[in-house]
């Protein structure tokens, strides 16, 4: 009787590439087999040596710390500390789990209404289902968007002096975070623990670093999704809709360049550069200001744009001297 | 148990303040409010409730801090179901024990791994028939038993159940943690350890104790409660169970002649409080007069969300939590057993007769929720993980499903300021949730994770 582990590696479900070989050699038991860079690995062994990139807790911790670094890093120290963006992150994260629940669907029913036995068309309805699942994932983004307004307009209205504890800056940021974090973990959290497993990567001549690139483009994503927040919702809310547009096909273009996997040159770097420009781009969009000498200046007018401290805190008034202080 | 919480909450505050009646009502204000502002803050409702907070916007002093409070007491319900779950996922993730089929529990006889699936559904259906009717014909005895005051064999139930849970099943639990690390242990330093954990846990959960090892106590007999459900509950029965408890709490506390509606009526009429060591609390009330029962000291009891739990509480007029399953196993186990309904009408007395409870700050109310509630929620999530071929990404999506379904809960809890049922949204989100990523997002997923596309 197989153990947890080798029957969930016997589910035909996630087989990733470079990790197929998996399954094939769970099939063959206890057979010893000679991968194709000529290394011996006995299937059911525990995980090889350290050196081995594919296995081992030292790949699982260092993809996770990769993929999920960042976004835990923004989650602790911007977050965490407050109560109302928890739940406003939690919101998030529901809109996109309905967005990709609804988009899974649609590539489901093309799935169930055509030829099972044609790949070329199943590979074409698979990159058709990305495409609705983006277009989905933005149009809850929207729905995000005026739910978030309305909620600030509810906590503006019962407020004392008539502003919400929360700008729609800080929605914006905590909305984008929310996509990010749900949609990497679905990325990367079962890649991660497969990464756990024995096995080989790559023995069908696929490439072997398939877990750290995951790691990669997953915290893109991650990153992705955040930025875009910020500047989605500042096209909303000011009625740009060329920028709306922009992030929009900027997603699109993010998920087309993942179908250039495994040829990493063409969709990692160009997906990092997307990313430092989106970056950019927010950041501009948040207040930012466009030259780097001011960043170290705290009082720069555009910083009080939308910015309200938790609880007690100081503000900045927009000559740039402190406000009085607010409860 | 979430009406009790409510009106006990009113009925503490009132009683408790000098200025009861501004206190009151700014507490009902400051409550409006928060349902207000967290109503349109998550549920984006038009402004048209605003007016009614109008009146009693001269009550309050600082509407910011209200709704931070507000906002606060959900993350201070979040906090704990998420550490309920996570206990449950890590165990069901590394123990393979809880995962192994050994058998089924005397209230679901009829076998799962049948020819057709036909006769399996007929066999799940009946299993959760069974199981409800226990759990009705439990809550109905504990109403009954409430209210002919046998308090003593309440309370001897309460403690001999939380005596098996923390000793006999923590044990089983600790056994099975050995195994699965192949760690050796002697039974002498096994029993000390054993010994303090429950004496300790007896202790912090029927007496005093820290508050927050009192939480951690309270967080895990929810978690071991779960594990024995998600064990011994075949896979089909379980989803029927949940979703057929979830529509039995909305019944049970929003009917007129619901048992549990019943339960907190009687309580409320005689000024007793619900038993609270079955519930959990994220505040701690400390009275000034401590000298009249050991239960004052106690915290104040206060019932948020009915469970199914708690509805199976509430149908025994306070299993104190304990679910009907559970405690029909402690009977079959220990004989009969009736949690104490005694011990909670004096935890709520407790704040009632006294003169100064802490007044000022509101952040000390806190929140209840019924231990019902995390056993649910945790059985759903630990199922998900269990069982779904999806791994994580059902237990994910389970899991945000079941935090929003709080959410709502407590938003409505806030608008409507009456005992509500916590179990219904949350479960049929997360079964939603659950069978769609199921069969739907989990092939997609798999699909794009094979050739390392990304959406």
């Amino acid at each position: 009787m197989l153990s947890g582990r080798t029957t969930r590696l016997l589910r035909p479900t996630l087989s990733p590439i470079g990790l197929r070989q998996r399954q094939n050699n769970d099939v063959l038991a206890l057979t010893p087999l000679i991968g194709q860079e000529g290394r011996f690995c006995s299937t059911l062994s525990p995980a090889p040596a350290a050196s081995d990139p594919g296995n081992g807790a030292g790949c699982v911790f260092g993809c996770a710390f990769i993929a999920f670094g960042p976004a835990f890093a923004l989650f602790i120290l911007t977050v965490a500390v407050d109560p109302l963006r928890i739940i406003i992150l939690v919101a998030g994260s529901f809109f996109w789990l309905v967005s990709v629940l609804l988009g899974s669907l649609v590539w489901f029913v093309g799935v169930q209404l055509s030829d099972r036995g044609n790949p070329s068309l199943q590979s074409g309805l698979l990159v058709f289902g990305a495409a609705v699942s983006v277009l989905l994932q933005e149009a809850f983004r929207f729905a995000n968007y005026k739910l978030l307004k309305k909620a600030d307009q509810g906590l503006a209205s019962i407020s004392e002096d008539g502003r919400s504890p929360i700008s729609l800056q800080q929605m914006a940021y905590v909305s984008g975070l929310a996509f990010g974090l749900i949609s990497g973990a679905f990325s990367g959290v079962n890649i991660l623990t497969d990464s756990l497993g024995p096995g080989i990567v790559g023995i069908h001549g696929d490439s072997p670093h398939f877990f750290i690139t995951s790691a990669f483009l997953t915290m893109a994503l991650v990153l992705l999704h955040t930025f875009w927040g910020v500047i989605f919702f500042d096209a909303c809310e000011r009625g740009k809709w060329l920028a709306g547009m922009g992030v929009v096909v900027s997603h699109l273009v993010t998920s087309a360049l993942t179908f250039l996997s495994p040829w990493y040159e063409t969709s990692l770097i160009p997906i990092y550069l997307l990313t430092t420009c989106t970056a950019a781009w927010a950041f501009s969009t948040a207040g930012g200001p466009s030259a780097p000498c001011s960043c170290f200046t705290c009082e720069h007018p555009a910083l009080d744009r939308g910015y309200r401290g938790r609880g007690v805190g100081l503000r900045f008034q927009a000559d740039g001297s402190r406000g009085p202080p607010t409860l | 148990m979430a009406e009790n919480l409510a009106n006990v909450l009113h009925e503490q505050l009132s009683e408790g303040f000098p200025d009861t009646h501004r206190n009151n009502s700014g507490e009902g204000a400051d409550r409006r409010r928060v349902v207000e502002g967290a109503d349109q803050e998550l549920n984006g409702q038009p402004p048209s409730a605003r007016p009614s907070q109008r009146l009693e916007s001269e009550e309050d002093e600082d509407e910011e801090l209200t709704l931070k409070y507000g906002a606060k007491h959900v993350i201070m319900l979040f906090v704990p179901v998420t550490l309920c779950m996570v206990v449950v996922v890590a165990t069901i993730k590394s123990v393979s024990f809880y995962t192994q089929k050994d058998g089924q529990l005397i209230y679901t006889p009829f076998p799962e791994d049948t020819e057709t699936v036909g006769q399996r559904a007929l066999n799940s259906i009946l299993n959760a028939a069974i199981m409800i009717s226990v759990i009705i014909v439990m809550t109905l005895l504990l109403v009954v038993l409430y209210k002919y005051r046998c308090y003593k064999v309440i309370h001897g139930w309460l403690i001999i159940s939380s005596l098996l849970l923390l000793f006999f099943f923590s044990f089983i639990y600790l056994g099975e943690v050995f195994k699965t690390y192949n760690v050796g242990m002697d039974y002498i330093t096994l029993a000390l350890i054993i010994w303090n954990f429950g004496v300790v846990g007896m202790i912090c959960i029927h007496w005093k104790g820290p508050l927050h090892l009192q939480q951690a106590y309270l967080i895990m007999i929810s978690a071991l409660m779960a594990l024995v459900f998600i064990k011994y509950l075949p896979e089909w029965t379980a989803w029927l169970i949940l979703a057929v408890i979830s529509v039995y709490d909305l019944v049970a506390v929003l009917c007129p002649k619901g048992p549990l509606r019943m339960l907190v009526e009687t309580a409320q009429e005689r000024n007793e409080p619900i038993f609270p060591a079955l519930i959990y609390s994220s505040t701690m009330v400390w009275l000034v007069n401590m000298a009249d029962t050991d239960a004052e000291s106690r915290k104040k009891p206060a019932l948020n969300s009915t469970t199914p739990e708690s509805q199976a509480s509430l149908r025994g007029a306070d299993d104190g939590g304990f679910t009907t399953d559970w405690e029909l196993r402690q009977q079959e186990t220990l004989g009969h057993m009736e949690s104490s309904e005694e011990t909670r009408r004096q935890v709520q007395e407790m704040p009632r007769t006294s003169p100064a409870i802490q007044s000022d700050d509101s952040e000390e109310r806190g929140v209840k929720l019924g231990l019902g509630d995390f056993i649910f929620y945790s059985v759903l999530v630990g199922k998900a993980s269990a069982t779904a071929s999806g791994d994580w990404n059902t237990t994910l999506a389970c899991f945000v499903a079941i935090l929003i379904g709080l959410c709502l809960t407590l938003l409505l809890l806030a608008i409507f300021k009456k005992a509500l049922p916590a179990l219904p949204i949350s479960i049929t989100f997360g079964l939603v949730f659950y069978f769609a990523t199921d069969n739907l997002v989990r092939p997609f997923m798999d699909q794009l994770a094979l050739h390392q596309f990304y959406i």
